[in-house]
């Protein structure tokens, strides 16, 4: 693909960022016009005190949340699949959020049965407790997953391995479940359910800030993936430190994977098709293109998902990982279908 | 000048090893590769000729002994160094795709990149040579996973052209290649030798084709170890035999190549000359019929004119063959 009509599908990736994201900020199920949104963004606040609430304090954050957090499971996405040579794995294969839901479960299930009190009761307390228990849970996995890293020579049994620890956390939080309160259970299988609105206020600024850190750190990975595709003998002979490259690799994505899973759960999906569809349309796999594409690529669609998730009708919210595997799929299939030889 | 020692294997033992368990598998070598010599490493499957050529680009730790490159001990460059001391081509299928010829042959100037990878004019330029040294032009803007296993071969030399080191081992290079391709990819590979100083070590199953266009043969066995020298003196001392000595086929001292025994039960008179009576020659020894004697009641004349047996002429060798079989009443 010549250099212009990548830079084109590039600027039509952002434009498209900013269309959605308007969108959001525009469609809800409580009218507000377009220039009343205008004049509460620039801080004029002179209008209806409930459109500025809903504005700032819902629509507008949860649009950065979706922006941000598809990003990073897109960008993570790639990063699993290309150090693993499978075009199947996602963010999710590792078991790294897996980990976060073992540290959710751990918090929010036990709290109630041992200390007396329901989590889910707590409010913001609460909130902060539920992200940081994710983070820790999917951190504590991610450096078990970097030691047998260390240790196992193929990618294949790195990746299976992986999927192992996966299910024994998901058995661990299964015998959770078993001994939790009601409550507790349905407080877990909503965060489980995913969502880009759970983070509230002063969180999400925090959620926003880790992601602009931690996905322009992804871009010094450029040279370092390009390598790995070539496998790992070619790549140790152009003078890739393998181990040192796939330590950094996992690192880098299991950390975009545990932040946005802890604020916004389990999302799905996104990470293992966004790739699929850059690759689909950029037809490279220099990660030089195709690591900003996911980038773009993964914020605008996951605005997508958040806007069918609220569409007008739809009250109430549907589950983002829902709408994430109904979006996603067909257009992942779309894609195969439409794909030249081996293109994937 | 006509050549430089580049690399020298002292005592050296390959195989592997875990905690519990070594297993050597070729035992003290002693050898040198010299720059400007094509050297084939030859022997059969299982002999451990993977095991040494990855030992010897540093894949795997050499059991015992040293591996000197350039003077320097193998195991105190760093991977970034060694990259640009040691090409490699290897067997195992690549696996991308929507990769350019361009930009794969362009990874070979990783090495010497920065951080981004950003290539200079001066990596742009050794890409541009590296891909017209090899011949594939016409293949820069091809994606790799649209080539033919013969032009992937030559994409991954012109990687190792442009990583610019002065050793490339190559494994296998010409399996799963047809026969022009073969002597193509060997032919390129004995000339970038000589035009670029380069030392090139490379194995082979592809016996004929090493002992015509090798400088050097390190033939490898179990049993014997390995033994080095031109394919020509290696003929003389007899070591070719030695190693490939196999029923229906044998070393051909004369030609220096190697020929298939074949079971002779019959014979025949052959007279003539030229290409047509060496042809009826050899088909007729395929055919299981000697043509040395000189006194037979039948009697082949095979020239440019034509061939006949006992009077009768043949369009072709294979209608003589035909009537051969009947006039030898067989089956």
């Amino acid at each position: 693909m010549s250099r212009s009509s990548t830079v084109i599908l590039m600027i039509l990736l952002g434009i498209s960022i900013v269309g959605f994201f308007i969108l959001n900020l525009l469609l809800g199920s409580v009218h507000i016009p377009f220039d009343e949104i205008i004049g509460i963004l620039l801080g004029r606040n002179d209008g209806n005190v409930i459109w500025t609430n809903i504005i700032l304090k819902s629509r507008l954050p949860q649009s950065l949340t979706a922006m941000m957090a598809g990003a990073g499971l897109a960008v993570s996405g790639l990063l699993m699949q290309t150090v693993f040579r499978n075009p199947l794995a996602g963010p999710s294969v590792l078991g790294i959020s897996s980990g976060a839901s073992l540290g959710v479960a751990c918090v929010v299930l036990l709290s109630g049965s041992i200390g007396g009190v329901a989590l889910s009761k707590l409010g913001v307390i609460g909130e902060v407790t539920i992200t940081l228990s994710a983070i820790v849970g999917s951190l504590l996995i991610m450096a078990l997953i970097a030691f047998v890293a260390q240790k196992v020579r193929g990618n294949v049994t790195l990746l299976i391995m992986g999927v192992m620890i996966g299910y024994i956390a998901n058995a661990i939080i299964g015998v959770l479940k078993f001994f939790s309160a009601e409550e507790d259970i349905r407080a877990y299988v909503i965060w489980g359910l995913g969502s880009f609105s759970r983070v509230s206020g002063g969180q999400t600024s925090v959620f926003i800030i880790l992601m602009l850190v931690l996905l322009p750190m992804s871009f010094f990975l450029i040279k370092t993936l390009n390598l790995l595709l070539l496998g790992d003998s070619y790549a140790k002979n152009l003078g890739l430190n393998i181990k040192r490259a796939r330590l950094w690799v996992i690192g880098c994505s299991g950390v975009l994977v545990a932040v946005v899973t802890a604020y916004c759960g389990p999302v799905v999906f996104l990470g293992l098709a966004v790739p699929h569809i850059c690759r689909g349309l950029f037809h490279t796999s220099n990660h030089a293109v195709i690591l900003p594409a996911s980038l773009l690529g993964g914020a605008s669609l996951a605005l997508l998902c958040n806007l069918i998730a609220r569409m007008p009708g739809f009250e109430g919210a549907l589950p983002v990982n829902s709408v994430t595997a109904l979006v996603g799929a067909p257009v992942v299939m779309w894609v195969l279908f439409n794909k030249r030889k081996n293109d994937v | 000048m006509r050549r430089n020692e580049t690399i020298r294997v002292v005592g050296l033992d390959t195989g592997y090893s875990d905690r519990k368990h070594t297993t050597v598998i070729t035992h003290d070598i002693n050898a040198s590769l010299y720059s400007r010599e094509l050297t084939c490493l030859l022997g059969p499957n299982g002999a451990g000729k993977s095991t040494l050529l990855k030992t010897l680009t540093a894949f795997l730790p050499p059991l015992k002994g040293d591996i000197m490159i350039e003077g320097r001990l193998l195991n105190v460059y760093s991977d970034s160094d060694l990259a640009k001391v040691i090409g490699v081509v290897l067997t195992e299928r690549l696996n991308i795709n929507n990769m350019s010829v361009d930009e794969l042959v362009g990874m070979g100037r990783s090495p010497y990149t920065g951080f981004w990878g950003h290539m200079s004019a001066y990596d742009r330029h050794i890409v541009d040579e590296s891909i017209s040294l090899v011949g594939i032009d016409g293949l820069r803007g091809r994606m790799v996973q649209t080539l033919s296993d013969g032009e992937r071969q030559k994409v991954m030399i012109a990687k190792a052209l442009a990583q610019e080191t002065p050793e490339i081992f190559l494994d296998e290079p010409t399996a799963f290649l047809d026969y022009p391709s073969k002597v193509e990819i060997m032919q390129l590979l004995q000339r970038l030798s000589r035009e670029r100083d380069k030392t090139v070590f490379l194995s082979t199953h592809d016996l004929e084709l090493a002992l015509q266009i090798a400088d050097k043969v390190w033939l490898l066995d179990k049993p014997h170890g390995v033994t080095i020298g031109t394919p020509e003196d290696l003929a003389l001392k007899g070591e070719m035999t030695k190693y490939f000595q196999r029923d229906g086929a044998t070393f051909d001292i004369e030609s220096g190549l190697f020929k298939i025994d074949h079971k002779l039960t019959d014979s025949i008179t052959l007279e003539g000359k030229g290409p047509v009576a060496n042809m009826v020659r050899k088909a007729l020894a395929r055919h299981g019929v000697s043509t040395d004697a000189k006194d037979n009641n039948n009697r082949i004349y095979a020239d440019e004119s034509g061939i006949s047996l006992n009077g009768d002429s043949y369009p072709d060798i294979d209608s003589l063959l035909d009537a051969v079989d009947s006039i030898l009443d067989r089956i």
